[in-house]
């Protein structure tokens, strides 16, 4: 067997493995979206393209664009700024609980944003910290949607850069050192380079997360502010303008495929194999008062930024009556449930773990097939386009099903699993990010050892990538659990009265008056909380020598 | 090789097809598609609540299993009934309230049913009286509501009308929600221009805004945030002892308490109030249409009319319901709402929100 015949194989295999996640994205995303975007453009049989000029006429959609994109550059910027240094910081240092902390700020980014966004007002509202320490308020300004965003996403950017950072040899910026160069250039000649494609990637999804925003933007930012997102939201449920809506989500189609096109770009020219080294070697305690400083600023920056707002929520989940909040979630009296709102937490296990199923196989089989960093441009514009259901509204996605899959054998609408579907769609992303990273690592000679001795593509990737991959697996799948764990967009559609899952729970008990409705929701979102932060730590302790980008 | 290879696609593709099988007999198993079937689906906006005893009432009464599928908030249901309107999701669909009836109406979504017992409905809740088209089943009032602490502490009467609410000593007292995107927020523009005319609503916001009011995004944010009266309000040190909610937020705010108060919290202004009722029809493509006319005879009778004021804290619309004391006590309905020809908000909607959030917000 020669090799280029092996090559060829092998991409046929790649191909073919990658008709699954192609199948997959065609059927639950491209066409309810196609389908939907169609229904707003066509009139009478013909298509309605003059709209599309006639909405983007419009001042105030030009300026909603316009705002959209820029508090979006604006957001992704502040949170690089702020959470490169907890980056270096959890890479290079060992302090005591470093674990736990790493769990912790990646809880926000799981928590409803309807209770992450009134937390968040203990921070920057009326009576909160700037307000007592400055008197000085941040709400209904476009510097709280700023600083919530980085909240939320403070962790993407930890785990996305941290994850490498850490497994830089640190030994080459030394070395650079020992032949004269500065400490700046040589971080900015070696450790830099190295960083961009990660730094990319962190910034890619900050930046998706942030130009879909809504519960934040509005929350926060109150009425005056408006993103597309918002936008889309109302054209579609509240004015029932189909048509605008159409052209909105395609100026956000095309806003999110130049950025996704961007990075593919800058990440293709900046790709290069790294020498990784095992993340436990590179990390060591802070030495001198510098370094300390250096941590205690990155820590006390978390304790503001994160940890108060999450206090806040627990605090609140606390009544006059002690525990009672979290008793009476245990009760099926009230009314609000046919359940007692307590069984909401094995309902989000459940989706969730079918959701994690869903977006592992996907993303799994999706990651196999682009391990080849020289793989085409077709196979690089499907890594792209991977990425873009977390660049898409909620509603559109969630209205595009309704009219999309009503026909068997598809007539999913009123089935419990278009609830885990919904969220895998979101999941596979990050299970692509985690997975790909790894298997690019892996030595290509490897591999064709094993063919030339006779392995089959299966047997080889069984023996070879298997092995490595397996703990990235791990972590992507916690990645995609805690992803449809947190989930709310789709899943407020879809999800029945008798079993709800926990955000909607807590979204449905916010909407009632009473102090018992308010209790039980913080308490509730504690709860979510606490196992969201469970479900990652014991993530952590599997995480050992390699991890991906995510 | 590429046999080995293939299989797994399949198997994979096999896989997903089979789970994504089980969730459609998941429900195709109790019954939920075929014709002439035992199970009655109801499509509703994610406020519906009921006890669950009224739903096996209705089970063991009609012999119809009772599956509810909930679709979003009001406006979403609405829409998406319009959007499936050939090949609906359910066969009743409940919530449309008179600032969408209109829509639903133009779009042809619900088949005529004269439901049995609408002789009991009150007269002022009826409409469409020549073609049934729909059922009304609840009202409710949107108010703004007070913190009686707040003003018992200031030594201010509480303010009554809208009127009383661009005077002076209620400068920055009032929070609503944002009209474009919340419920109870258009529900009281609605009000400002059922009483002050079609041209007059726009004054009188001018002066409620040299007056001060807050805009919030959502009732979430407007009651749970900004509310002095609310146990979030509380929490979070709110400084707002106005609010637009509902005059059945006062009754919540005792019932969802623990000790229960003698008193509610908060009260009522009386003369702010605009009325919504929600109706119910018969979806008009339905595949249970048998099941449906049962389930819209039951939502009705007085068995579910009774359960609903502390489910859905909304009112009864039929003659002889009970509404339970604590309800009725602490959360009377408006005596003069303002109201509105559905056919009227329909026209003037999306204008009136775009005047306002232009007068208001920007």
């Amino acid at each position: 067997m020669t090799r280029s015949a092996a090559k060829r194989r092998g991409n046929a295999a790649r191909l073919g493995l990658m008709a699954v996640p192609v199948a997959f994205f065609a059927v639950f995303f491209a066409y309810p979206v196609a389908a939907i975007v169609a229904r707003g453009l066509k009139a009478d049989g013909t298509w309605q393209l003059g709209r599309i000029g006639e909405v983007l006429a419009q001042s105030d959609v030009r300026q909603v664009l316009w705002f959209t994109t820029w508090q979006a550059l604006a957001s992704t910027a502040l949170t690089l700024l702020v959470a490169l240094p907890g980056a270096y910081a959890f890479a290079r240092y060992d302090f005591p609980g470093k674990q736990v902390l790493r769990a912790v700020v990646t809880v926000p980014f799981v928590l409803p944003t309807v209770v992450v966004g009134s937390a968040f007002m203990a921070l920057v509202g009326r009576g909160g910290l700037l307000d007592d320490l400055w008197g000085f308020r941040l709400d209904t300004t476009v510097w709280a949607i700023l600083l919530a965003h980085v909240f939320f996403n403070y962790a993407v950017v930890v785990r996305t850069v941290g994850g490498l950072w850490s497994q830089l040899d640190p030994r080459q910026e030394e070395a650079a050192r020992m032949l004269g160069a500065s400490r700046f250039a040589a971080w900015r000649t070696v450790t830099l380079p190295a960083l961009a494609p990660a730094v990319a990637a962190a910034a890619l999804m900050v930046f998706l997360f942030t130009f879909t925003s809504f519960g934040v933007v509005q929350i926060l930012g109150g009425p005056a502010f408006s993103t597309l997102e918002v936008e889309i939201y109302r054209q579609t449920s509240e004015i029932f303008d189909l048509p605008t809506a159409a052209v909105l989500t395609m100026i956000q189609f095309v806003a999110v495929g130049s950025i996704l096109a961007l990075h593919a770009w800058t990440v293709r020219r900046r790709e290069t194999a790294l020498r990784l080294v095992d993340a436990s070697v590179t990390a060591r305690r802070p030495r001198g008062a510098g370094q300390w400083a250096f941590l205690g600023a990155v820590v006390a920056t978390v304790a503001v930024l994160i940890l108060l707002p999450l206090a806040v929520l627990v605090q609140r989940s606390f009544g006059g009556a002690g525990l009672g909040y979290y008793r009476a979630l245990t009760e099926d009296e009230g009314g609000v449930f046919l359940v007692p709102p307590i069984e909401a937490v094995g309902n989000s296990l459940q989706y969730a773990v079918a959701a994690t199923a869903i977006a592992v196989v996907i993303g799994g089989l999706a990651a196999v097939a682009l391990t080849r960093r020289d793989a085409g441009r077709l196979v690089r514009g499907f890594d792209a386009l991977l990425m873009l259901p977390l660049g898409v509204s909620a509603v559109t996605v969630g209205f595009g099903f309704l009219i999309a899959l009503d026909e068997p054998p598809l007539d999913l609408r009123a089935s419990w699993i278009l609830v885990p579907l919904a969220q895998a769609l979101v999941g596979v992303p990050f299970v692509v990010r985690t997975m790909l990273p790894v298997l690019r690592a892996v030595d290509v000679r490897l591999r064709e050892a094993a063919a030339v001795l006779g392995a089959s593509p299966w047997r080889a990737w069984r023996e070879v990538d298997l092995p490595m991959v397996r703990r990235a697996l791990l972590i992507a799948a916690g990645f995609a659990f805690a992803v449809s764990l947190g989930e709310f967009g789709a899943t407020v559609f879809i999800a029945r009265p008798e079993n709800p899952t926990l955000p909607v729970a807590v979204a449905r008990l916010l909407g009632r008056p009473g102090d018992l409705n308010y209790g039980q929701a913080m308490a509730l979102s504690t709860i979510l909380m606490i196992v969201c932060a469970v479900a990652l730590l014991v993530l952590e302790r599997l995480r050992t020598d390699r991890t991906g980008e995510f | 090789m590429g046999i080995t290879k293939k299989v797994t696609v399949l198997a994979v593709g096999l896989g997903l097809v089979t789970l994504s099988a089980c969730g459609s007999s998941d429900d195709g198993g109790t019954g939920g598609d075929g014709g002439g079937s035992r199970t009655v689906t109801l499509v509703s906006h994610n406020s519906w609540a009921v006890s669950k005893d009224v739903v096996a009432a209705f089970e063991k009464q009609s012999g119809y299993r009772l599956k509810v599928l909930e679709d979003g908030d009001a406006g979403q249901a609405v829409n998406k009934a319009v959007l499936t309107k050939d090949n609906p999701q359910g066969d009743v669909l409940f919530g449309v309230d008179n600032t969408l009836l209109s829509r639903a109406l133009d779009n042809g979504l619900f088949q005529p049913y004269e439901a049995k017992g609408s002789g009991s409905i009150l007269p002022e809740y009826r409409v469409d009286e020549d073609q049934h088209r729909v059922t009304p089943v609840d009202s409710g009032d949107i108010c703004v509501n007070y913190d009686k602490a707040w003003f018992a502490e200031h030594d201010l009467t509480p303010p009554k009308t809208f009127d009383d609410l661009i005077k002076p000593e209620y400068k920055d007292l009032l929070v609503v929600e944002n009209a474009s995107t919340s419920s109870p927020g258009l529900g009281f523009l609605l009000g400002t221009a059922a009483k002050y005319g079609d041209e007059g609503w726009q004054d009188y916001w001018k002066k409620l805004k040299a007056n001060g009011v807050k805009v919030a995004g959502g009732w979430e944010q407007a009651y749970n945030e900004e509310f002095s009266g609310s146990a979030g309000g509380r929490k979070a040190g709110a400084d707002r002892p106005l609010v637009v909610s509902y005059a059945s937020s006062p009754p919540a705010e005792v019932i969802y308490a623990d000790p229960k108060p003698d008193t509610a919290p908060t009260g009522v202004a009386e003369d702010t109030c605009f009325r919504q009722v929600e109706y119910a029809g018969l979806l008009a493509n339905a595949k249970n249409p048998e099941g449906g006319k049962a389930l819209l005879d039951f939502l009705i009778g007085t068995t579910f009319q009774d359960d609903m004021p502390l489910n859905m804290f909304v009112y009864p619309v039929v003659e002889g319901a009970r509404v339970p004391e604590d309800f009725a006590r602490f959360g009377p309905q408006a005596k003069a709402p303002q109201t509105m020809e559905p056919a009227k908000i329909a026209e003037n909607r999306d204008q009136w929100v775009k005047s306002w959030t232009s007068l208001v917000l920007r």
